[in-house]
């Protein structure tokens, strides 16, 4: 049992001081992880968190799951998962319900429109980071633009982007494969 | 039923989002469209919010959209809804860690999906940027092309992309810095005209 609420506190601890999810939470993971309780090697935190990143999800839910998979079994990668989350779901419920009394406020309003402009270039870094990393040849290129171009002028789930975008990556490397 | 419709909405997100929080953006707003539940001035507002509270940022999303949704069983469901698929699909390759990792198929399915996330991401920024940037409703009603630009939100975002970008010592700030700093901007130059 203590073992399970070790790993559920350890998580929830990782969850509530990481801003920035996935990323960010790197540093936090060597440290509680590897560090102090040993549940894994650095090197074994580090595959664990590469197939956290090339796993469906968040990154650290995924990340969360496996450490807790490979320390105590199914219940400990359910019980890490919960952990990780748990901080958001009390933060942000507290945000948004004391958001939404205060959304009608001028102040509030012009806030927000300020911080609007920001996310706008967050997305627009965002993009440029992911872009520098997954669009590393011409057949790449291409996918992404018609992706995006797809999105923009369809009106299609992108589930149905993703999953073409995955078996052209198949055919592609397959295709390569076969001239080279 | 409506927390019945956020639990698999939310499942969908978790399973087909790839490459970490902003992924799950362009889900969110197909999601908004079709359910009418937030509109995409509330979507941008989330993100802002996601961005400047601790935890993963898709985490947040979840939490908060399910919140605005249907309150505190929103938020609960939303959120289990985007990490079960995680989990189970975790729990699996965990299993199989070796055989996973060194799979040519999963490095070549990852390599169709990196460009797509991108280009998805991409045209929902183009989404946000829509609301924040331009007035489409106001151009259509004058035909003048000054009043399509907002020109104070460009000023801003033209500021912000330098100093997230190019300078030095504000490059690796948090973007808590900067959300903060757009919120000011916004209070002082009354961005919304209220």
């Amino acid at each position: 049992m203590s073992d399970y609420l070790n790993l559920f506190f350890t998580f929830a601890r990782i969850g509530g001081l990481t801003f920035g999810g996935g990323y960010a939470m790197l540093p936090m993971l060597q440290k509680e992880v590897v560090e102090k309780h040993q549940w894994a090697t650095e090197e074994e935190l580090m595959d664990y968190y590469a197939i956290g990143q090339c796993t469906p999800g968040v990154i650290a839910v995924n990340t969360a799951t496996f450490v807790g998979q490979r320390t105590k079994g199914t219940l400990g990668g359910i019980v890490a998962t919960l952990g990780v989350v748990f901080p958001s779901m009390v933060i942000i419920t507290v945000i948004a319900a004391f958001l939404s009394n205060f959304a009608e406020l001028a102040v509030v309003k012009n806030a927000f429109a300020g911080i609007r402009v920001c996310v706008c270039v967050l997305i627009f870094n965002a993009v440029t980071k992911l872009w520098k990393k997954s669009v590393t040849d011409r057949p790449a290129l291409v996918i992404c633009l018609a992706v995006l171009a797809g999105s923009v002028f369809l009106d299609l789930s992108p589930v149905i982007f993703v999953v073409l975008a995955g078996v052209a990556g198949v055919l592609i490397q397959n295709w390569k494969e076969k001239r080279a | 039923m409506i927390l019945l419709r956020l639990f698999l909405e939310f499942f969908k997100v978790g399973l087909f989002a790839v490459g970490g929080g902003m992924a799950t953006v362009p889900f969110l707003s197909k999601m908004g469209a079709a359910t009418g539940w937030f509109s995409q001035a509330q979507l941008a507002d989330m993100i802002a919010v996601s961005e400047s509270t601790p935890g993963p940022i898709g985490v947040n999303m979840a939490t908060y959209v399910g919140f605005a949704t249907a309150g505190v069983p929103g938020s609960v469901i939303a959120t289990l809804g985007l990490i079960t698929p995680s989990v189970i699909v975790v729990l699996i390759v965990a299993r199989v860690l070796t055989a996973f990792r060194d799979s040519k198929l999963v490095k070549n399915i990852f390599y169709g999906l990196r460009p797509a996330s991108t280009g998805l991401i991409a045209a929902a920024g183009i989404g946000v940027v829509r609301i924040c940037l331009l007035n489409p409703d106001k151009y259509a009603l004058t035909g003048m092309l000054s009043d399509l630009i907002q020109w104070k939100g460009i000023l801003l975002a033209a500021v912000l992309v330098v100093l997230t970008r190019f300078v030095k010592p504000t490059k690796d700030l948090h973007p808590v810095v900067f959300i903060a700093l757009a919120a000011a901007a916004g209070i002082l130059f009354r961005f919304a005209g209220a």
